[in-house]
């Protein structure tokens, strides 16, 4: 177990930089997630830290070891692959034991971390099985036991459950989550699934186009989203485009003046609001942005009602209604009051 | 309607059976009778050899005047049967490790790296199995002469020359097999490996070989077999007193044309079936080839 270094890491491939400038450290123990759309440079950020990939720029410590130059043999960071990339040829045991025999583990140690490492998996008894008499919840374990069996100093997990059926999923997120914490793994995570990296983290790293949005934990990201694209990445958010007249001013495209908390700057500006901060009706009275909305289309979710509303010709934003008892339902083409405290609104420059 | 009046049963049978939910059934048995044709027409001479291994007279004429076991026994009197066969297997045997050890690495690095040229080796070394054996048996005894003439070694003739000829043959097989079984092959195993700490050598052999294992047994028994049956392409460069198998039945029918040939082309035969059928139970040749 180790904290790790990323420092000005970068990936270039030819004109194109698959990873621009990213420094993150993680601490000993801390289970961090890559979060973002495909492409964005977690998968590329995580291979390099695995060795699979040579950085192009900047430096990996695990601990006080400079792995920057390591080739992948020498670098200790069990890594759980997508397609968990069993062996096919050997069997579970086999798996489980194949970075002990590469250590030249002496053969009587290797039984008991082997078992310690499937029963860790709830796999015990798998041993003499061949990973095509596996389901794929269970192959799933046994990369995880493999990975785990080399007492790696990083584990490093790409994508680990995308190949699980949904309610698998949601098991498997929990007993990686419930391991991680007992052994004190340091952990890297890449997922493009928001639910998954929000419900393991302890933080996370937004990262688009190679760069790091933002990294925080949950709340952070949430509420203080850095930038527009984590606005509209993490949760939903309802936006409006316009220009930040003054500090503490916006004015929207169709001419709304609305007063929103710090804004740093003046210019073009995107407005992001989350869905369930806007009040309506009889809510919207005490506050000091208030419009009158038309309803232009309505979703039921169960839970929740979306609804489209439109502010004036050029202003449509997304709001979300507790479905309540007794609560208001408006209707397509009714019009409603709406309103929302002047800190529930972010202004981000415009991005060009 | 016509459909209709299928259906009412106006019409006969085979129309009927000929009608829209039927015909692909028709296609069907054609396709299957002709492959049932090409393959009787493929077995047909096979089924000859066999047959007449078994005649009891010597000149081979239909029908058969009675059957014997004693043309089996006349093989191994014949000494040069026997020491084709032995010279067989031994070239067969050398010609094939020979052809896997330089076979694997070269479908590796056609498969795995952009190499210059690639596509034209590829295509140079599965080339010996199209070239016509006599073509390639008159090409190589005038390289080895001139290579003679040029060095002095004596290669013409001698068992490496004829094991170096039939590497030749062998290895088109391996590219073949081989690479098809690396084309299918699922690389992030190798990173698995890697990560669970072993090395590039560590991990071609507990990794990468076993994983294309059947695709080099499949290799190392068709070229195998492809250098112990060849005749033409030896008949240039078999030295005095070195005579393979095919060459020695070849050279055994200019004079006799009784049925210990058929025999020991029947020996020949169980002998590469059993290697396959045993072959067949370790890896599915079928899936490989």
């Amino acid at each position: 177990m180790a904290r790790l270094s990323l420092t000005h890491l970068q990936k270039v491939y030819g004109d194109f930089n698959a990873v621009d400038d990213v420094t993150i450290d993680i601490s000993d123990g801390e289970f961090l997630v890559l979060l973002g759309p495909s492409g964005c440079g977690k998968t590329t950020t995580l291979r390099m830290v695995a060795g699979f990939v040579p950085p192009s720029a900047g430096k990996i410590t695990i601990g006080e070891r400079d792995v920057t130059v390591l080739p992948p043999w020498k670098r200790n960071c069990g890594l759980v692959f997508q397609s968990y990339a069993l062996f096919p040829h050997l069997t579970v045991a086999e798996n489980v034991a194949f970075s002990l025999e590469m250590r030249k583990v002496p053969h009587a140690e290797r039984a008991p971390r082997v078992a310690e490492a499937l029963r860790l998996v709830q796999l015990s008894g798998f041993d003499e099985r061949y990973p095509r008499q596996l389901s794929g919840g269970q192959q799933q374990r046994v990369a995880l036991a493999r990975a785990l069996a080399m007492q790696p100093d990083v584990l490093l997990l790409d994508e680990p459950l995308s190949n699980l059926d949904a309610k698998l999923r949601q098991e498997v997120r929990v007993e990686i989550r419930d391991l991680q914490r007992k052994l004190g793994l340091t952990t890297i995570m890449v997922t493009h699934d928001q639910e998954e990296a929000l419900t393991m983290a302890d933080r996370l790293v937004v990262m688009e186009k190679g760069k790091v949005r933002q990294i925080g934990n949950q709340r952070e990201l949430y509420e203080r989203p850095a930038d527009r694209f984590v606005a509209g990445f993490i949760g939903r958010s309802a936006f409006l485009d316009g220009e930040a007249t003054a500090p503490g001013r916006f004015r929207s495209r169709g001419g709304l003046d609305i007063d929103v908390g710090a804004a740093a700057g003046t210019g073009a500006a995107t407005l992001a609001l989350r869905p369930e901060r806007i009040s309506v009706a009889a809510e919207a009275g005490t506050c000091v942005n208030r419009f009158e909305a038309r309803v232009e289309h309505v979703s039921y979710l169960g839970a929740l009602l979306d609804i489209d509303v439109r502010l004036s010709e050029h202003d449509r934003m997304l709001l979300q209604l507790p479905n309540r008892q007794g609560s208001i339902e408006p209707k397509p083409g009714d019009t409603i009051t709406i309103g929302w405290a002047e800190d529930a609104g972010l202004v981000y420059p415009r991005e060009p | 309607m016509p459909g209709a009046a299928v259906a009412a049963g106006r019409w006969p049978g085979w129309i009927r059976r000929l009608s829209t939910a039927q015909r692909p059934s028709f296609g069907r048995i054609a396709l299957n009778g002709a492959a049932g044709l090409s393959l009787g027409f493929i077995l047909l001479p096979l089924v000859f050899v066999i047959w007449l291994a078994f005649f009891r007279q010597e000149i081979p004429s239909f029908p058969p005047e009675g059957y014997s076991l004693k043309w089996f026994a006349a093989v191994p009197g014949q000494k040069a049967f026997v020491d084709g066969f032995i010279l067989s297997l031994q070239v067969g045997v050398l010609a094939t490790l020979i052809g896997l050890a330089l076979g694997v690495p070269a479908s590796l690095a056609l498969v795995r790296h952009r190499i210059p040229l690639g596509p034209l080796v590829n295509t140079l070394l599965l080339l010996p199995l199209v070239m016509p054996g006599i073509v390639l048996g008159t090409a190589l005894y005038v390289f080895q002469i001139e290579t003679e003439i040029a060095t002095g070694w004596p290669v013409l003739g001698s068992a490496g020359g004829l094991i170096a000829a039939h590497t030749l043959v062998v290895v088109p097989w391996v590219v073949r097999l081989v690479t098809a079984s690396l084309a299918g092959f699922d690389r992030t195993i190798e990173e698995a490996a890697q990560n669970l700490g072993a090395g590039p050598w560590k991990t071609f052999w507990r990794v990468t070989l076993p994983s294309i294992r059947p695709g080099i047994v499949a290799a190392g028994l068709f070229g195998f077999v492809t250098s112990f049956g060849n005749l033409e392409m030896s008949l240039f460069l078999v030295g005095p007193g070195r005579t393979t198998l095919p060459i020695a039945i070849l050279q055994y029918l200019e004079w006799k044309i009784d049925p210990t040939v058929a025999a020991a082309s029947v020996i020949q035969i169980v002998l590469i079936g059993t290697a396959m059928i045993i072959t067949d139970r370790y890896v599915k040749l079928s899936r490989v080839v």
